[in-house]
């Protein structure tokens, strides 16, 4: 347990150097948000109560993507990359060696890298967006404890799926395609393009069941206070249930996966 | 051949430019053959790149399963602010997306590699890594563009018809010097990459939508500070027959040309300015 943590502070402590890094997506945080209010605004403007949100829910909703876009990684920029590059050169061989769990390992990375970007690309964005238009956050603190724990939440499902798709590297060696796919799913099924109650239909039944609605949806609308008391439970027993799924996923996919493993010498 | 005496400098600077041209399309030819190695990995990621573009207009389409117009435009109006927008940015993502990367080579120091080599560092750098699946983008914009031509009933005059073609290729050269100036402002604050994506993608975003949707300061920054409304707000308006923001004379519509000129000349001068400040890190 001690090791999973130092590593979950290595990986706070490594995205917390690049400071000009983090200020820079700030700043694209921010100018998305801006742009994003402003195109909600439009369309609340025409049909107030669109989706069950309200105007200033709405903007809080466009807020709420920009500030856990990097935390809950919706479009990747995760460990993903750098396990690919492991598989592709090898130096998978050495993790499997390590006397620690491979995929707790890089769970625990990556806990740290989601803590770094809420308080880092997470925080000062959503302040600029309270400060510039009416958003509705709750201003007591019980509402802010179970949206951060629905992100949390969020994190392992996000990690879960990610991890998949990284491992299919040992199959296809280059993961770029995969990991794009992933990513767009990422995007578009999350509601970072647009709430998923927006969306028609069956489409949005479908959007409402898959994973990737633990990443966005689900912690917006427990911060808006659409979900309390079972409808609060319902969601975290929804989120625990893909993350539990997706991670057994992830490890048989990674047995099978470490069986195919010739180190090669040199 | 000899120099003449009166006019040596034009001829140097087209020499450069056909050297540079030269370098990057030898860099660029081998970055295909690169990508062509993993074929399933190309074809997935240029259908990715396809999608992701394709998402933006989705949502737009969303939104319009909801509404009949958005802050006064119809779909076929904002199908040909996306379209012009997106080409444009599109063409420009192609030639010069990699720009983005030079922080990171200064930072790592194969900057200095580009450096020693007998071609122009800028060709060098917006050649490398070129991406063919960025045709994606560009068929996508064009898709949009072709279908916001047929469902809009425009009176079409000689003069709306050239602003469409001049609206893509000078939009594409404002996003163009867009990228280098982002990426001279990358010698000074190394990892600020986001901070040039946030004015090309950004930028892309925005001119997506009409500029009535927009507050008037945001409208102002993005005519006068940094020109994105020559890109397509200012050309598409005059095609459309809307009135333009900020009550600016409807003659701006023709000129973006002379707006990308400039924007190209500053880029130009500003990436001249970052090179020369330019220290390796010595690693």
């Amino acid at each position: 347990m001690r090791l999973y943590a130092v590593v979950a502070a290595g990986g706070f402590r490594r995205y917390a150097t690049y400071r000009v890094a983090t200020a820079a997506g700030v700043f694209t945080n921010t100018v998305f948000g801006f742009i994003m209010a402003y195109a909600y605004i439009a369309l609340w403007d025409e049909r107030p109560q669109l989706g069950g949100y309200d105007l200033s829910q709405a903007v809080t909703f466009v807020w709420l993507g920009q500030a856990l876009l990097m935390t809950c990684a919706m479009m990747g920029g995760g460990f993903e990359d750098e396990l690919i590059e492991r598989i592709r050169t090898g130096d998978i061989a050495i993790d499997l060696y390590r006397p620690a769990d491979l995929q707790l390992w890089w769970l625990a990375g990556d806990l740290g890298r989601a803590a770094f970007h809420l308080l880092g690309r997470g925080v000062v964005p959503l302040l600029l967006g309270a400060l510039a238009f009416d958003l509705a956050l709750p201003a007591s603190p019980l509402p802010w404890l179970a949206f951060l724990t629905a992100v949390l939440l969020g994190v392992v499902v996000s990690f879960a799926l990610r991890y998949l798709a990284a491992l299919s590297a040992f199959w296809l060696m280059d993961g770029a395609g995969v990991l794009q796919v992933t990513w767009l799913a990422g995007l578009f099924f999350s509601g970072m393009l647009l709430p998923l109650t927006l969306f028609p239909g069956a489409l949005g039944e479908l959007a409402r069941l898959l994973p990737w609605s633990s990443l966005l949806q689900i912690p917006a609308d427990v911060l808006l206070g659409k979900r309390t008391g079972w409808g609060l439970v319902h969601a975290y027993a929804f989120q625990l249930g893909w993350a539990a799924a997706l991670l057994a996923a992830g490890r048989l996919l990674q047995s099978a996966a470490t069986r195919r493993v010739v180190v090669q010498g040199g | 051949m000899p120099r003449t005496a009166g006019h040596p400098r034009p001829a140097a600077h087209l020499h450069t430019l056909r050297s540079g041209l030269r370098a990057y399309g030898l860099i660029a030819a081998m970055w295909m053959r690169s990508t062509m190695t993993y074929r399933a990995s190309f074809a997935m990621t240029a259908l990715a790149n396809l999608a992701a573009t394709s998402f933006d207009f989705v949502v737009i389409l969303l939104m319009f399963a909801h509404v009949d117009t958005l802050a006064g435009y119809g779909l076929p109006e904002i199908a040909l602010l996306y379209g012009s927008a997106g080409t444009a940015f599109g063409l420009a993502d192609l030639a010069m997306g990699s720009m983005d990367r030079l922080g990171r080579r200064v930072r790592d120091g194969t900057l200095d590699t580009l450096l020693v080599r007998p071609a122009p560092v800028l060709a060098q750098v917006a050649a490398d890594r070129f991406a063919l699946r960025r045709l994606g983008r560009i068929t996508q914009g064009l898709l949009v563009l072709g279908y916001a031509l047929l469902a809009l009933d425009i009176a079409w005059t000689p003069l709306k018809a050239a602003v469409v073609p001049m609206m893509l290729l000078s939009g594409a050269a404002i996003f163009a010097a867009v990228f280098v100036a982002g990426a001279a402002f990358q010698f000074v604050a190394q990892d600020a990459a986001e901070v040039q994506n946030s004015l090309t993608y950004g930028g892309n975003t925005l001119l997506q939508y009409p500029p009535t949707v927009f507050a008037k300061d945001l409208v102002r920054g993005v005519t006068f500070v940094v020109p994105l409304a020559f890109v397509n707000w200012l050309p598409a308006l005059y095609v459309l027959g809307r009135p333009y923001p900020l009550d600016l004379p409807r003659w701006l519509a023709f000129t973006p040309p002379l707006v990308a000129a400039a924007c190209c000349a500053l880029a130009g001068a500003a990436w001249r300015a970052g090179l020369r400040t330019y220290r390796s890190t010595g690693s």
